[in-house]
């Protein structure tokens, strides 16, 4: 049925990443990425020199200001000049950018990196800013009541209970049981508190490289298998909400499903997201081995699904596993969906 | 093109040119160290520059930073108030937000001992007579005018000094000074 495109392509590997993320930074995003960017180049002895390319993700409407990346380029150091691009969009779409100009065969390391900052602004509102501008957006719904529209839409076609939503809670780790869920009141009716993000400020950066130059960087490198990225209509009146198509045509074309997963590194930051996503995908409910750092509990906009990529990574570095789902989303609803297969075996 | 069926109950209405949905967001900007840092010895009349941690460059306004290596700068230093002309524009239209009279030179000014420049007003000279390499130094506002805010120094003025020579003045100053005649 699906179709993986993944045989054919020049293999590329995760060979290091580091990230921060706190819930109210002080630090400028410039004073943040420093520490990131210098650790990965010193991890794998790579000067900005010897990097091919370098991508970041990042938003405008977060840091508020214009062209707010080009002044983060202050942390990477584009002297001498580099060969530099900037997504408007979660840094894990900046790492596909950057597996496409290595599948160009343009280079063979590069550096993605990106970051979120939603401290200083009203999240809620800036949330708001991402939707239809005409008919949605003037009405400003905030993230959290678009999420219990889904899931009452859900709830209610007995796609799910409320028993999944606090199973899902206390495996991410926002509640401790079942009782403390039901005892939270409700947030957007259905959702509580606990069905919630909590966001962080936060930034991650990455160093990509081919075969043959990343088995002399790491050790045990996390090769991309597969890589899609797919997109629904923006628009609510035309989705299906109790589906997600883009994350089910992203993961075949990814070839997920051509092999187990040890683990599945989800960027859900709603409890309802995650087990839907989870149902759509054909992954367990309850799975034996679960994200350490549910994004639930620290969601950094820009920067949450390049950092599942950076976990899923670790988990092969560290011989936790040996095939890994990232996943990412961006817009309103899990609109659009990126899947990441990493493994320990070139394939 | 496709024609538009307008409903007869408007046909006669002018028709929607344009929709306007204003957006407004606030936000609580976060100056970092750096800055922070800058920012409070600027409104003690004290101009601070970085010290990069690789080859020493001064660079001011301090950014924690330097651009050029991606390194975090934490070592600051206390910057003469006199420098020179690295280059200028004179401007003969009005800028939105400020009451300048025109015309008026704009300047990218080199502190004494700063390896890079910044913008800013160049005043008390006709725009004939300004020059790359002529020597400036800061006019502050009133001493309870001064605040944590980058409108202290109202103008650069010329001090009369000799001029520094073209070849060492602005960022041609910098190659000389760092790189010699290497093509760096």
């Amino acid at each position: 049925m699906y179709e993986s495109m993944v045989t054919a392509m020049r293999k590329v590997a995760v060979v290091a990443a580091s990230s921060r993320q706190e819930e109210k930074m002080l630090d400028t995003e410039v004073e943040m990425m420093i520490p990131l960017i210098s650790k990965v180049r010193e991890e794998t002895g790579l000067n900005q020199t010897e990097i091919g390319f370098t991508c970041s993700g990042s938003s405008d409407f977060l840091a508020g200001q214009a062209f707010s990346f080009v002044m983060t380029l202050d942390a990477v150091g584009p002297v001498p000049p580099i060969s530099e691009s900037h997504v408007e969009m979660d840094g894990a779409w900046a790492l596909y950018e950057t597996w496409v100009k290595f599948q160009m065969g343009a280079i063979d390391t590069a550096l993605v990196y990106s970051y979120g900052k939603p401290s200083p602004g009203s999240l809620q509102d800036v949330l708001s800013t991402q939707l239809d501008p005409y008919y949605i957006a003037p009405l400003w719904p905030d993230a959290h009541s678009i999420a219990a529209l889904q899931a009452r839409h859900l709830l209610e076609q007995d796609e799910i209970s409320h028993e999944d939503l606090a199973n899902c809670a206390v495996r991410a780790g926002t509640v401790q049981s079942q009782e403390e869920y039901f005892d939270q009141p409700m947030l957007a009716d259905p959702l509580r508190q606990a069905d919630c993000p909590t966001y962080a400020d936060g930034g991650v950066a990455m160093i990509l490289a081919a075969e043959g130059k990343a088995e002399e960087l790491c050790e045990r490198p996390a090769w991309i298998t597969g890589i899609d990225h797919r997109i629904d209509s923006h628009h609510f009146g035309v989705r299906d909400l109790s589906a997600i198509p883009s994350a089910k045509k992203a993961a075949s074309k990814a070839g997920v499903y051509d092999a187990g997963i040890d683990l599945a590194e989800l960027h859900t930051s709603y409890t309802v997201h995650d087990i839907l996503l989870r149902k759509e995908l054909n992954l367990p409910l309850d799975p034996t081995r679960s994200s350490k750092n549910h994004p639930i509990k620290a969601e950094t906009l820009m920067a949450s699904g390049l950092l599942r990529i950076a976990e899923a990574a670790r988990a092969i570095w560290e011989q936790e596993a040996n095939r890994v789902l990232a996943h990412a989303t961006s817009g309103p609803l899990m609109q659009q969906n990126l899947m990441c297969v990493l493994s320990g075996e070139k394939g | 093109m496709t024609e538009i069926q307008i409903p007869s109950s408007i046909r006669n209405l002018e028709q929607v040119q344009s929709v306007r949905t204003p957006i407004r967001m606030e936000y609580t900007f976060t100056p970092g160290v750096a800055a922070q840092t800058y920012l409070r010895e600027f409104g003690n009349k004290k101009i601070l520059g970085n010290v990069s941690p690789v080859d020493g460059a001064i660079l001011v306004p301090p950014r924690g930073a330097d651009p050029r290596y991606g390194v975090l700068c934490d070592e600051f230093v206390e910057m003469p108030h006199t420098g020179h002309v690295g280059s200028f524009c004179v401007t003969n239209v009005p800028i939105p937000g400020r009451e300048l009279e025109l015309p008026y030179i704009s300047a990218w000014i080199f502190l004494d001992g700063a390896d890079i420049g910044f913008l800013n007003l160049v005043a008390e000279c006709p725009p004939e007579e300004c020059r790359i390499g002529m020597r400036v130094e800061a006019v502050w506002k009133p001493d309870d005018e001064i605040g944590m805010t980058a409108e202290n120094i109202l103008y650069w003025r010329p001090t009369g000094e000799p001029d520094l020579p073209f070849d060492e003045a602005g960022v041609r100053g910098w190659h000389v000074r760092k790189h010699g005649d290497s093509d760096a």
